[in-house]
């Protein structure tokens, strides 16, 4: 499956990179030059190293959807069917990774789909879309 | 508004310490289980006196005419406590109970739990609900009730380990006892690792819950996405005091992890289904209606305020001109977006809302940086325009220091209201007070009043008596006329009002006035349907109100539902429908979850014959406890009527006006005095007319009593001592 994968090392943390990654996510879903729309968001500890919070595609969040809104496409990206979607935020309380953001018109939640553009905006090479394995299904 | 969170205030240095300074008084193992359908079919008696535990079934009686929530927690109590017994003795219980539905992640709003008690302030049982994981947890551990009884000789903690099927009594020598930081410590104590702090919920109360009557109980839950515990209370009646009084420190639960169909209900397709249609109204219709996502419940503010309708300075007035500035669209602002806020998952309206990055002003904890939840309206009324604080950030400041103290907002809100107009009146002073010049809006003499209470001082400790209390200390002092505080002390059983200006609503009147446990506003909130939306024109409308909310809004508790998706966010077609009022599509809805979880098949009529078992009971149990009856049920004139000069001519064009076409008084020529006194004759025999009326409806005597023939429609008679008790009132 496509997943998204950040090489920290690589990342200056809450400098040009992530925000150029993130600013380059939330222009393309939102429209608007706003990092804190990011689907990606790279936590900078000010000690030198730093949490990445992004949709790993584990799949927990399609277990506890009530209305089956959540489904894996064909390259194994959970997405979000809109339609489908009552906004109930199960997906958003549940997910460990805190991948989910609220979107600002109160609708649906969002969250990365590995779409890669943050990897081609990144100026430090710190973001690639790798192939893993599906992960076996987890009950949660 | 951007929070840098890091620099919010950490408490996991107290961590270590506190973790070597562990002792395991006692531990005891027990069988973990799930419920079936909505119940485990057991209950946990604990003696913290004793250090004695012990399991006791649930009875089919116990599932047929309590069903469960506040129905176990006064059946509990009724068995625990005798008519003598007072508030701080042993025997008295705090039973915990989150009900047959409390914690299915479907539907909205049903994390709740329902906590019982002798209440210090009314000495009657009082019932209080509350969100915050301990209710699930406790359940989906094993257990569909919790019994505290005993005292314990000193600070005790309590930790239910439902994953291991432990139980462990602990006591930690200079353990922190405010919940802000004890609720932090504790989370992270007993959780395996990080990632297990969102199974670990915390009861615990605080400093000032020890030294005052008013004491409340905060129910943690650990907010993953801002990495800190949140609080939700169970405020009402000074439950606690109780806790306090217990010597108990905290109460703590692991459950498993959360998981969809804990419950395993009995039809998991029906609540699907059901869910997800609410869930799609509320998505859909909340942006139009109430923005209740988005503002909490703080978005009632200036619609009271535009009704005038906002209690303002000790509920004299309904409206004020910097009402602008505690109202929604600067909550907006000010507590966090876009974030999972909800006090149990899978709620959508997700009304609980966390204002982070206040850095506090004064008090202990003055310079740190905290996250305090809400504020919630009655928070932004009570401490808010009833007390004439209108700067948002100390407004901030009182909600988090009544948390983590321990005290109930509501309560302190009109209780100090009532000091303010005390003060403007004269029967305080800068003598009487200590040198606290509480005038109105002086939020610094207030959380000072506050501070002294949590450190056992000064006037805080008068204060923290609550307006019943201090209305005899004032007397017995010769403060003020007793008369003109037994009018302005917003206070019924002894319990304070909660935030809503009643002059002009009759049936608001009795919709606090005529409860079992005292004015709160969760039994019958009826100012929105009768003042805004205009949905109970005549006499009769009302008194029938004053018969079904009550007990429909009594069944939330039973269960473990929040009652603020009822009717809050509505379906568009409600205004069609014959009821609007009830809104019968969600009526419906409770009905196919109750069933769909429980397998039992009730209709919305017996959902109504369900709680009046349960109302009707707790009614004889009032009396039994030697208040409940018509005396109790009279509301200070303030809830009423004009009390002042002032009051009436702030309104004078209005009271003219019914006095002319209402009363059939020609105002003109009258003195003021003769105004107000007609004024008063006129709204109180209407007050005392609907409460005939209402008692009528209820099967009740003129004096408040249960009939015999009542108690036997609703099966009660098979309990000979509480037909004793109605036998010996004359019902």
């Amino acid at each position: 499956m496509r997943q998204l994968r950040i090489d920290l090392t690589k990342c200056n943390y809450g400098k040009d990179c992530a925000h150029e990654c993130e600013s380059a996510c939330a222009t393309r879903v939102f429209k608007l030059d706003d990092p804190a729309l990011a689907a990606l968001h790279i936590r900078d500890h000010g000690d030198g190293t730093g949490t990445t919070i992004l949709c790993d595609q584990c799949g927990d969040c399609v277990v506890v959807c009530p209305a089956e809104a959540l489904k894996r496409n064909k390259l194994g990206v959970v997405m979000i069917n809109k339609s489908l979607c009552v906004g109930c935020y199960m997906c958003v309380g549940f997910c460990e990774k805190e991948a989910f953001e609220r979107n600002p018109d109160w609708a649906e939640p969002y969250k990365c789909t590995s779409c890669g553009i943050c990897v081609k905006a990144c100026p430090h090479a710190a973001l690639e879309i790798v192939d893993v394995p599906e992960p076996a299904y987890r009950i949660i | 508004m951007d929070i840098d969170f890091t620099l919010r205030t950490e408490y996991h240095a107290e961590l270590e310490r506190v973790r070597a300074s562990r002792k395991v008084l006692k531990e005891l193992t027990f069988t973990p289980s799930l419920p079936e359908r909505g119940y485990n079919g057991r209950t946990l008696h604990v003696d913290v006196g004793t250090l004695a535990v012990a399991e006791k079934p649930v009875t089919a009686q116990m599932k047929d005419v309590f069903v469960g929530g506040r129905g176990f927690g006064l059946w509990y109590l009724w068995n625990a406590v005798k008519p003598t017994t007072r508030w701080n003795d042993p025997e008295n219980e705090i039973i915990i109970s989150p009900g047959p539905v409390s914690g299915i992640t479907q539907y909205s709003g049903t994390g709740k739990s329902l906590v019982v008690s002798l209440s210090p302030q009314t000495g009657i049982p009082i019932d209080s609900n509350v969100g915050g994981y301990f209710g699930p947890f406790l359940k989906f551990s094993g257990f569909d009730a919790l019994e505290l009884q005993g005292k314990a000789e000193d600070e005790v903690i309590l930790f239910i380990d439902g994953q291991k099927g432990v139980m462990r009594f602990e006591r930690i020598e200079g353990c922190p006892e405010d919940s802000h930081v004890l609720a932090e410590v504790l989370t992270a104590l007993y959780a395996e690792d990080d990632a297990d702090r969102v199974n670990v919920s915390v009861v615990s109360s605080g400093a000032a819950a020890r030294n005052s009557l008013i004491g409340m109980l905060n129910f943690s839950w650990f907010d993953q996405r801002r990495g800190c515990i949140r609080l939700k209370q169970a405020g009402r009646g000074g439950i606690g005091t109780v806790f306090r009084d217990k010597k108990i420190l905290a109460v703590v639960c692991r459950g498993p992890r959360i998981k969809p169909d804990l419950n395993h209900v009995a039809d998991k397709e029906v609540l699907a289904q059901t869910a997800i249609k609410y869930h799609m109204e509320i998505r859909n219709n909340d942006p139009h209606q109430c923005m209740m996502r988005r503002n909490g419940t703080a978005h009632i503010v200036e619609i009271m305020d535009a009704y005038d309708l906002l209690p303002v300075h000790n509920f004299q007035y309904g409206s004020h001109p910097d009402t602008n500035r505690i109202d929604s669209a600067y909550w907006q602002q000010r507590c966090t977006q876009r974030t999972s806020d909800g006090c149990w998952y899978g709620c959508s309206m997700a009304c609980a809302k966390g204002a982070d990055g206040l850095v506090l002003k004064t008090g202990p904890y003055k310079g740190h940086m905290v996250t305090v939840d809400g504020p919630e309206y009655e928070n932004a009324a009570g401490l808010g325009s009833n007390c004439g604080v209108f700067d948002p950030d100390y407004l901030l400041e009182l909600n988090f220091y009544c948390d983590t103290y321990g005290i109930c907002t509501i309560t302190w809100g009109t209780l100090c209201a009532f000091v303010m107009e005390c003060y403007q009146r004269g029967i305080l002073n800068l003598e009487r007070t200590g040198g606290l010049e509480l005038t109105w809006g002086n939020a610094e003499a207030d959380l000072e009043m506050m501070h002294q209470l949590a450190r056992g001082e000064g006037f805080g400790l008068i204060a923290g008596q609550g307006v019943h209390g201090m209305k005899r200390i004032f007397a017995e002092r010769g403060w003020g006329d007793p008369a003109l505080l037994q009018d302005i002390g917003m206070e019924v059983k002894g319990l304070e009002y909660s935030q809503y200006m009643s002059k002009e609503s009759l049936a608001q009147q009795g919709g606090y006035a005529l409860t079992n446990k005292g004015p709160q506003h969760d039994e019958a909130w009826l100012i929105f349907m009768d003042m805004v939306n205009k949905q109970l024109p005549t006499f009769e409308d009302k008194a029938e109100a004053l018969y079904y909310f009550p007990l429909f809004r009594t069944w939330f508790g039973l269960n473990g539902f929040c009652k603020l998706p009822w009717n809050d966010v509505v379906p568009s077609d409600n205004g069609t429908t014959s009821e609007p009022a009830k809104v019968p599509e969600h009526v419906q809805n409770y009905v196919d979850v109750f069933n769909a979880t429980t397998g039992m098949k009730i209709d919305k009529d017996e959902l109504i014959h369900q709680s009046a078992k349960v109302y009707n009971f707790q009614r004889v149990f009032n009396i039994r406890m030697g208040k409940g009856l018509r005396q109790h049920d009279v509301p200070p004139y303030r809830s009423v009527g004009p009390v002042s000069r002032e009051e009436y001519e702030s309104r004078a064009e209005r009271y003219d006006k019914q006095m002319r076409e209402e009363i059939g008084v020609d105002p003109e020529g009258k003195s003021l005095e003769e105004k107000m006194a007609i004024t008063r004759e006129f709204r109180m025999n209407r007050y005392f007319k609907l409460m005939d009326s209402v008692y009528q409806r209820r099967g009740w005597t003129p004096d408040g009593v249960p009939t015999q023939a009542r108690l036997k429609e609703l099966g009660l008679d098979v309990f000979p001592e509480v037909v004793e008790v109605v036998k010996a009132h004359g019902g």
